[in-house]
């Protein structure tokens, strides 16, 4: 190696160890959502992420190694090392690497097979509380949360208890976008005319970002929301200050709410029409007269 | 319905259309100043009879290659231009401030970013270099249906301009680059941008299905005597199963386009919700096509990776047969995993688990060339000319790339990255750092075949330094703004969320890749001014190995004097250490007869889909007309081809000669 050589390879690598610390640094003042969970399914599935790239680092490392060294010691101008112009093939080094990768395949198949399962996202937590379920109805541009049993709805944002299964029941009332609440569990389609399922627990308390993960009209950016973890006399308090509110959720204020708006600022349901969610999925199923409901396009002309 | 029937002349068509906006009105412009420019220029150098006899009509598929790769690299410019005015709205806005554009033209943009960057400047370069390499490479003088090739070519055309045409009079697509219902279903998008979308990629559709059926049977019947498949150069092959997956996938594309375009036009339920129609059937139709097109792309960079590392590394390639069983393994598979596009669509356990583990799978034929590459480096002599640069950065970015896709390929992984900017990191390493690297590597290394002399490649290197070291700024921050919650798409976003400074980090690798890009332009510049030093006098300037590079550069348009004979694989490099000279005696050549009539077609393709775009039916419906009477001229055409002599043929030789020994004394 040359002098000129040593020198750009130490300017890269003090630039490259720069970067690290100052990425470092910034990162460690911002919440990466996806890489501090504050739930068991978020967790399970930080951990896969970090047993994936462990695993990777069993091929990558060796591949970065290989190409540095062979690029490097077969260089045009090192005529000591060998030249083997009619090499063409080596049985047994081509079936070595035929298994190495099918090995780690063969891992990661299991891994998949068994993750898939155990992280089915409309599988039902066990706990030995009851289970809250919250139908989940994505909007032109905003989620709105209805919870049938507490007789509440609210929209931006929806509470749970902690440590306490829910189960989001997703569907749309307007074209498909993504459930996701990082932190929580991984995303979710909603879909109109078609229910998914989201189970998650929340076990740290707190206000967690969740997004629309995908594009669904220009107010798309703006359809935020949080879900915030509270403690059970929490919870019961937010249900209680609901039902305060002045507006109560039925067919007519439900048609002003799916009304096309965007960045909308949290607000509750003192009540909620018991069949207002179903009447919502059906509008999409298979044609019954006096149930096409239309939705108000005029935002869209 | 009854707008099918009404005779309007200028359907949705009314001043309303054009923009108004200053961004938009710049797009505009710059669309129609660039082509009067264009226009113009021509017109002053009274080449409009040139340039429809040499290249226009031409059926010769190393011109119509460049012609690929010019209108590839004009919407490359386009295509980043996009993505320079994403960035810079990302970087600005932030909370309040909603930056420079609108909600719904930066989600324009972002659609035609995608559209633009895949079918128009990746499958432009494909079938550029697969026009100008492989008729060469297989010992062919040409392609096995000329006239059907030059019609794929200005079909693109035809869908490229249609493209670019939304930029001038209405708008484009707001619903991502694979417009998925409902929001791309007439309700929720009235305007005619989706159906700028739908006709464009029906038209070029259309015409790369014809080219990949061209290419099979090009080099399934036009090999060299002794050519066996076995003995092929490793693109052949890779082009081989790229074209067999575009025989298969893009049928589904014309399939599930139609079916929306019906929605949209008289009105039918394949997609809408609300009368048994289902948008999640659009979804994997679009996919069971949008995987495999993944794989078109890459398969043949992939073929053209074995050449350039076996080139620079003067060795035979290692591992040919398990080179060709890695092809073919993922051209099967490649068919076996579309739905890990949507884990999240609540498909259930097993389904997701299923194509989890095939989209694994796939991992490991790649991890296989991947190895066969550095062993051909092994024991070799490696000239580290820019298109082995571009192999190093390509191993390196791939290699990232590829393990974030192996995680993606766990469904309970993908829960959490998919449609972030984790996911949009993935794939542009995948496409950018796996294909067009590749492209860019062919682009340098086949020039002097085509041109006669080569590129500057100190030039080249600036380029690739910049755009290796500007790929990285610009994509290595989207990994951790994905793992922060960031979506792709997004026109705006909280402050609060500590994204912005991750977001400008990527623009200034964008502006890197920029520069890089000029470096590219300076470097076609300069080589072009500096053509008399840079002659390619060998016809053989890397020291090659295959067919390609027995005959003189340029190449001559009837590529060999004689069909070569093959007896081994990489037949020129055993023939020079051999020493045996290639064949001197002339035959009469066989050769296509230019021709008008592809430009006919496409440009009734054209108005066709500009009709249908705009409901003008009565011009579509005469258009049909115009391509089937059109079609039927052809057909009537007793003589396609024409003889050229053995005189002929030797003259032309002998002014070849005579114009090289005025090269030679020149250098």
């Amino acid at each position: 190696m040359n002098k000129q050589t040593k020198r750009i390879l130490t300017a890269a690598f003090v630039l490259f160890v720069g970067i690290i610390v100052l990425t470092g640094w910034y990162l460690s003042r911002h919440t990466i959502p996806v890489l501090e969970p504050a739930g068991p399914i978020a967790q399970k599935e930080r951990n896969l992420m970090v047993f994936g790239v462990l695993l990777s680092v069993v091929v990558v490392v060796p591949v970065f190694t290989l190409l540095g060294a062979i690029a490097w010691r077969y260089r045009e101008s090192n005529h000591r090392a060998k030249y083997s112009p009619d090499l063409e093939g080596n049985r047994i080094l081509e079936t070595i690497w035929w298994c190495i990768p099918t090995a780690i395949i063969a891992v990661l198949a299991v891994v998949i097979w068994r993750s898939s399962y155990a992280l089915d996202p409309f599988k039902s937590l066990s706990s030995s509380k009851p289970t809250l379920h919250v139908q989940v109805v994505a909007l032109d541009w905003k989620w709105l949360f209805i919870y049938p049993n507490q007789n509440v709805a609210s929209v931006s944002e929806a509470a749970i208890p902690v440590n306490t299964p829910v189960d989001f029941e997703i569907t749309s009332d307007t074209v498909m976008t993504s459930f996701w609440a990082p932190q929580l569990s991984g995303q979710m389609y909603a879909m109109p005319g078609m229910e998914t399922q989201q189970n998650l627990e929340a076990s740290k308390l707190g206000s967690f970002n969740g997004w629309a993960a995908n594009i669904s009209g220009s107010g798309f950016a703006g359809m935020t929301f949080k879900i915030k973890s509270m403690s059970d006399a929490g919870f019961s308090t937010w249900v209680a200050s609901a039902k305060h509110s002045k507006r109560d959720l039925n067919a007519s204020t439900y048609a002003v709410l799916a009304r096309p708006s965007s960045y909308v600022p949290p607000s509750y349901y003192a009540s909620v029409t018991p069949t207002l969610y179903d009447t919502i999925m059906l509008k999409y199923m298979m044609p019954i007269s006096g149930n096409t409901v239309p939705v108000s396009t005029e935002a869209y002309q | 319905m009854n707008a099918l029937f009404a005779f309007d002349l200028l359907g949705r068509l009314g001043w309303n259309q054009f923009p108004t906006n200053p961004i938009e009105m710049g797009g505009a412009a710059a669309i129609v100043l660039g082509l009067l420019f264009v226009l113009g220029v021509i017109t002053y150098l009274k080449r409009w009879k040139w340039l429809w006899k040499e290249w226009l009509t031409t059926q010769d598929p190393k011109r119509i290659g460049v012609m690929y790769i010019i209108v590839a690299l004009v919407m490359l410019l386009r295509g980043g231009g996009d993505a320079a005015l994403m960035r810079v709205q990302q970087s600005i806005s932030v909370g309040n401030n909603h930056g420079i554009l609108s909600a719904s033209h930066f989600q324009q943009i972002a659609s035609a970013h995608g559209v633009i960057m895949i079918f128009f400047v990746a499958m432009g370069l494909m079938f550029g270099i697969i026009n100008l390499v492989l008729p060469l490479q297989i010992g062919a003088r040409d392609v096995a249906f000329p006239f059907l090739n030059a019609t794929s070519f200005w079909l693109f055309f035809a869908g490229m301009a249609l493209v670019n045409a939304s930029l001038v009079v209405g708008d484009f697509s707001a619903a991502g680059w694979l417009a998925y219902p409902p929001l791309s279903e007439l309700r929720y998008s009235p305007t005619v941008g989706v159906d700028y979308w739908i006709w464009s990629l029906q038209v070029a559709g259309v015409g790369s299905l014809l080219s990949g059926i061209n290419f099979m049977v090009t080099i399934l019947k036009m090999r060299a005597p002794g050519m066996s498949l076995m003995k092929m150069p490793m693109f052949a092959w890779s082009v081989l199963g790229s074209m067999s997956l575009v025989a298969f996938a893009f049928p589904i594309l014309t399939v599930t386009l139609a079916l929306l375009a019906l929605d949209r036009t008289i009105g039918t339920h394949f997609f809408t919700g609300g009368a048994g129609g289902n948008a999640m059937m659009y979804v994997n139709l679009i996919w069971a096509w949008g995987h495999p097109e993944v794989y078109i792309l890459v398969l043949p960079a992939f073929g053209i990776w074995s050449e350039v590392v076996s080139t620079f590394s003067r060795k035979k390639l290692f591992g040919y047969t398990t080179m060709v069983w890695a092809i073919w393994t993922i051209v099967l598979l490649s068919f076996t995993v579309w739905l890990h596009h949507f884990f999240t669509m609540g498909a259930g356990a097993d389904v997701n688990g299923f194509f989890g583990i095939m989209t694994a799978v796939i991992a490991i034929p790649t991890g296989v060339k991947i190895f066969n590459w550095l062993f051909t480096m092994y024991r070799g002599r490696i000239s580290f000319k820019t298109p082995m640069m571009w192999f190093m950065a390509f191993v390196v970015i791939f290699t990232i790339g590829g393990v974030a896709g192996v995680l993606m390929s766990v469904p309970a992984i993908d829960y959490q990255v998919h449609n972030s900017l984790f996911l949009v990191a993935h794939f542009h390493m995948m496409i950018v750092g796996g294909v067009v690297f590749g492209y860019f590597a062919a682009l340098t290394y086949w020039f002097p075949k085509i041109f006669g002399f080569r590129l500057h490649e100190g030039f080249g290197r600036l380029a690739f330094w910049f755009w290796s070291v500007g790929f990285l700024t610009a994509f290595v921050p989207l990994y951790i703004l994905g793992l922060m919650g960031a979506t792709r798409r997004l026109d705006n976003y909280s402050a609060s969320l500590g994204w912005q400074p991750l977001f400008i980090v990527a623009g200034i690798g964008v502006a890197l890749i920029g520069i890089g890009v000029a470096f590219q332009v300076v470097q076609l510049v300069v080589s072009i001014w500096q053509r008399d030093q840079r002659r390619d006098l060998t016809g053989d300037p890397w020291n090659g190995r295959s067919l390609e590079w027995s005959v003189p550069s340029p190449a001559p348009f009837y590529n060999f004097i004689k069909q070569p004979v093959v007896t081994v694989r990489d037949q020129f490099w055993a023939d020079k250490q051999s020493g045996k000279k290639p064949m001197q005696e002339y035959e009469d050549i066989m050769l296509p007869k230019n021709s008008g009539l592809s430009v006919v077609i496409a440009g009734c393709a054209f108005l066709f889909a500009w009709g249908m775009v705009w409901h003008m039916y009565w011009l579509s419906l005469l258009m049909i007309f115009g391509i089937i009477i059109t079609l039927v001229v052809r057909s009537m055409n007793p003589e396609p081809e024409y003889r050229l002599t053995a005189h002929e043929v030797e003259k032309l030789e002998n002014a070849r000669k005579r114009q090289l020994k005025t090269y030679e004394a020149n250098v």
